[in-house]
């Protein structure tokens, strides 16, 4: 079979998302999409699914034109999807969610759910996907409900299988399984379709790259021959530092000392387990883990957004376990959240006022009740030009800037005066590569100036290429302090998943 | 989504308060048997059968009541029961009703036999208003005008019943239940409008509406406004068995319609293609739409039924019991139904024991403004409601709502 899609165009209000994009794809082979968030890739598989309908252009398969009106034409036709976010419905077993839609079944619509049972085994079985079929989706790691996802695609015998970035919730050793799982397909005859950002991932497992930015492919590459500094490049437009130039660190007195911490939420849920560790002055300590391993309710305790069920936090010295956010930050304490839509900024604020969010109430911007305005605005134009936030001005609602831009307002209100203690979430999560590059730089700058930086990332690379030290968090505890440039991201996977190199399994 | 799931200790902290609160309220009722129940001597009489009648001795009765429930509470207290929790406070709960009808009755006699065929003639509306609920909140719609849809049923019921005789009543009955939900439908759906907005204003709408035409059309021709109701019918050897034939089998055709219809939703829903689409629609829409699956029209179709379904249980005020309409003549049923939805978890055979709950609670009202007991009627009225209340506020526990339930469908996120 092959696949075409064919001068694809699709706008939405105000900009243009796909832009006369041509595509080929021939079963037996993986063409990695690669580019930017906010490059175009998922509109164009959503057109390719029959979600959105393209302004202009054609899909074509084995050169006959189609219409996709709905998801269903597209199954029909032999395309098939494992988006994101995964669709499963987290109640039901694996058998119910792989035959949702084409349930086998007898008179008045009775369930042969015994029948979907065996389907899901005869599948599993072929492909090597190891499934139970009774398991309920909600008890099952991200790797197997990727593997559910596969099942439901090979069921309604998809030709071509898009993937729309499978690696992003995998740990690395579940990433070396997936590849092993497309190759599989690839083997049997199938084309498969590899949206991701990541350059590495994509030059491992593709035939073919075709590279997409605002909207339009600006060109192919071979993996074979290509470099991921050229890709990059084709990416942004420009040449881009991959890696985080740093020198050594020079750690100091500590800083932030955690000592036994415990977290548990209303529901009596422990997420964080008497964790202690030590952040010095001088050093980037990072926290690996896949998520939902208590990293956030860790970042929440430290910052003040969550209290501690036990132990102790310290900084320079200072109980602060009871203290409220704004004392925290008054000590000295810097924090960069993990979603900046919902805690970083208040999208319908301007960027001015989203740039002084933390200072307002301070004598130089305010008279009793009265905010200055004039001085806010004043130090909202030199942090602007200072980290280089993209804006229309500095009254534009800050909601409205890219992922990018709205992520540099908050390092640009955070790391913009006097600290002691920097913590960063996900600092590069939904960032154009761009960005990347810059909020790393202004990272290191802040830890050579003597601050402490403890850093939270489930991107895996981000954090072994950012810190001096490395803790790994599994099931609400530390359960491992490695050296970043003695161990291997392979090493590192295996404490993310709760096992340890030497294989004994950690309860 | 979190992706792993941290291990709990032994027992959340909203266990622990529930069973705190479980206990204490065992306590309560202890010292209400022990000082309250206690203080009317003579003898309770519980006519079962013609020829048979349970004499209780009211006092030792209550106090013996007020031993046995302090030391389950303690027990309770202490250490809890477990997974017999709900057995336990079954149990405990029918005893304190025993105990207190004792009271209420001491000195004389009633039907015990009667108040529970009572008991299930008045779940009727109440199981079929649920019903309508879930099969809505299964596939993501909530459905707060089950009120309204009752008020609308129980209308038409009574006119076309009075021109065309019953049976047609309880079709028209449907037909107006299903413009009702129609109407929910385009609003929730289509225009997605929030839904629980949307339910109150049908709601008042439809207690307006028939409102209105009692006024203006009913009262000046009473010829549209009576029906002739179905009469009980006993179901052949199942009507002789003692206590429950006259329960259970010696009712109108709406009790058996309303067991039926339990037990065919639930075949439906855990069965069959449909209520697997139903379900996965109410807990995540998107991953039925992306599998091909037209969520808006399942959801339509759903809503519409549960208007016939409430439609249906409407029809039972002017066809069920008293052959006439009045106005706002299901004074918060559909409301006490939306109670028995979420006690009976969305499950329908959940849902029929909640309404029989309320059922009972409403018998019990009727029975103690007869029995002379000094309790003033305004406040009997109240009984049923303060059982809702109580019911879902105390007992339910955490109950997990379908997902997706109340949000608009939106196919391309």
């Amino acid at each position: 079979m092959k696949l075409e899609l064919r001068a694809i165009t699709k706008r939405f209000p105000g900009v243009i998302a796909n832009d006369n994009v041509n595509l080929t794809l021939n079963t037996g082979e993986v063409l990695a999409l690669i580019g930017e968030n906010g490059a175009g890739k998922s509109t164009l598989m959503s057109v390719l699914y029959g979600m959105y309908k393209p302004d202009e252009g054609e899909i074509l398969i084995d050169d006959v034109a189609q219409v996709f009106s709905s998801p269903a034409d597209a199954i029909a036709a032999g395309i098939g999807m494992v988006h994101q976010h995964f669709m499963l419905v987290p109640v039901f077993t694996v058998a119910e969610n792989v035959v949702l839609g084409v349930e086998p079944t007898g008179r008045f619509g009775k369930l042969h759910i015994d029948e979907a049972r065996k389907m899901v085994r005869e599948i599993s079985v072929k492909y090597n996907l190891d499934l139970d079929p009774d398991a309920i989706i909600e008890d099952l790691p991200v790797g197997v409900q990727q593997r559910v996802e596969i099942v439901k695609v090979l069921l309604r015998d998809a030709k071509v299988v898009v993937f729309d970035e499978p690696t992003a919730v995998l740990t690395p050793n579940e990433i070396v399984e997936f590849f092993e799982i497309v190759n599989t397909l690839v083997k049997a005859g199938r084309g498969v379709v590899f949206i991701t950002h990541k350059l590495k991932e994509a030059l491992s497992v593709a035939n073919r790259i075709a590279v997409l930015r605002r909207g339009k492919v600006v060109g192919e590459a071979d993996p074979a021959t290509a470099s991921e500094s050229e890709i990059a490049e084709m990416m942004v437009g420009r040449p881009v530092q991959l890696t985080v130039e740093k020198k050594s660190a020079h750690a100091g007195e500590v800083v932030l000392s955690v000592s036994d911490l415990t977290v548990i939420d209303a529901d009596g849920r422990t997420h964080v387990e008497g964790v202690s560790f030590s952040v010095h002055a001088g050093e980037i300590v990072g926290v690996a883990g896949v998520q939902g391993n208590g990293q956030t309710e860790l970042v929440e305790a430290l910052t003040g957004l969550r209290k501690a069920a036990g132990g102790t936090i310290t900084l320079d010295g200072k109980d602060l376990t009871h203290s409220n956010p704004r004392e925290r930050h008054h000590m000295g304490m810097a924090h960069i959240p993990e979603d900046r839509q919902r805690q970083g900024l208040v999208g319908g604020l301007s960027v001015a006022e989203n740039l002084v969010l933390t200072r307002y109430h301070d004598d130089q911007f305010s008279h009793g009740l009265v905010v200055n305005w004039d001085a806010a605005n004043l130090v909202a134009d030199s942090l602007i030009t200072e980290y280089d936030i993209r804006t229309p001005s500095k009254e534009t609602g800050a909601g409205t800037l890219s992922g990018g831009n709205q992520q540099k307002v908050i390092v640009a209100r955070e790391l913009s005066r006097d600290l002691r203690l920097t913590i960063a979430a996900q600092p590069t999560r939904g960032v154009d590569v761009g960005s990347i590059e810059y909020i790393h730089s202004r990272i290191v700058k802040e830890r050579d100036a003597g601050t402490a930086v403890l850093i939270v990332s489930t991107e895996l690379d981000e954090v072994m290429a950012l810190s001096d030290r490395l803790l790994v968090m599994y099931r609400g505890k530390v359960v491992a302090e490695l050296d970043p440039k003695k161990v291997s991201p392979m090493e590192v996977g295996l404490y993310m998943a709760g096992s340890r190199p030497d294989g004994v399994v950690q309860k | 989504m979190s992706t792993t799931e941290i291990a709990t200790p032994l027992m959340s902290l909203e266990q622990k308060k529930r069973s705190r609160n479980v206990g204490l309220s065992l306590i309560f009722l202890a010292l209400v048997s022990a000082f309250f129940l206690s203080a009317r001597p003579g003898d309770a009489g519980f006519k079962l059968v013609e020829s048979f009648t349970l004499v209780l001795p009211a006092q030792p009765f209550a106090q013996a009541l007020a031993v046995v429930l302090g030391a389950l509470g303690a027990v309770q207290l202490y250490r809890g029961f477990g997974k017999w929790t709900n057995v336990m406070l079954a149990f405990a709960t029918a005893m304190f009703v025993v105990g207190f009808l004792a009271w209420a009755t001491s000195g004389g006699s009633f039907n015990l036999t009667g108040m529970l065929q009572d008991t299930v003639t008045r779940s009727v509306p109440i199981t079929l208003g649920a019903i309508a609920g879930i099969l809505c909140e299964r596939s993501g719609i909530i459905n707060i005008a089950i009120e309204g849809q009752l008020l609308g049923g129980a209308f038409a019921g009574a006119v076309v019943g009075s021109l065309y005789g019953p049976w047609f009543g309880v079709l028209g009955a449907m037909a107006m239940g299903v413009g009702l939900s129609a109407l929910l439908a385009v609003f929730a759906i289509r225009f997605r409008v929030d839904q629980v907005i949307v339910g109150f204003a049908i709601n008042f709408f439809s207690l307006g509406l028939t409102s209105f035409l009692s006024q203006r059309v009913l009262t000046p021709h009473p010829e549209y406004n009576i029906v002739k109701p179905f009469t009980p019918y006993a179901v052949p050897l199942l009507s002789d068995i003692p206590v429950i034939g006259v329960a259970l089998f010696t009712q109108t055709y709406f009790v058996y319609i309303s067991l039926f219809a339990v037990v065919i939703t639930t075949w439906f829903m855990y069965r069959t293609r449909w209520g697997l689409r139903t379900r996965a629609v109410g807990e995540y829409p998107q991953a039925a739409g992306t599998l091909g699956v037209d969520v808006l029209k399942l959801r339509y179709r759903n809503v519409w039924i549960a208007g016939a379904v409430a439609g249906l249980g409407g029809a039972w005020w002017p066809i069920g019991t008293v052959g006439r309409f009045d106005q706002n003549i299901t004074s918060g049923r559909g409301f006490i139904a939306l109670a028995a939805v979420i006690f009976g978890r969305w499950h329908p055979v959940g849902a029929l024991t909640a309404a029989l709950v309320f059922g009972l609670a409403e018998a019990i009202q009727l029975k103690m403004s007869n029995l002379d007991t000094g309790i003033p009627s305004e406040f009997l009225l109240m009984a049923p409601y303060i059982v809702t209340l109580v019911v879902v506020a105390g007992f339910v526990g955490r109950s997990r709502a379908p997902k997706a339930a109340g949000q608009a469908y939106d196919a391309s996120k």
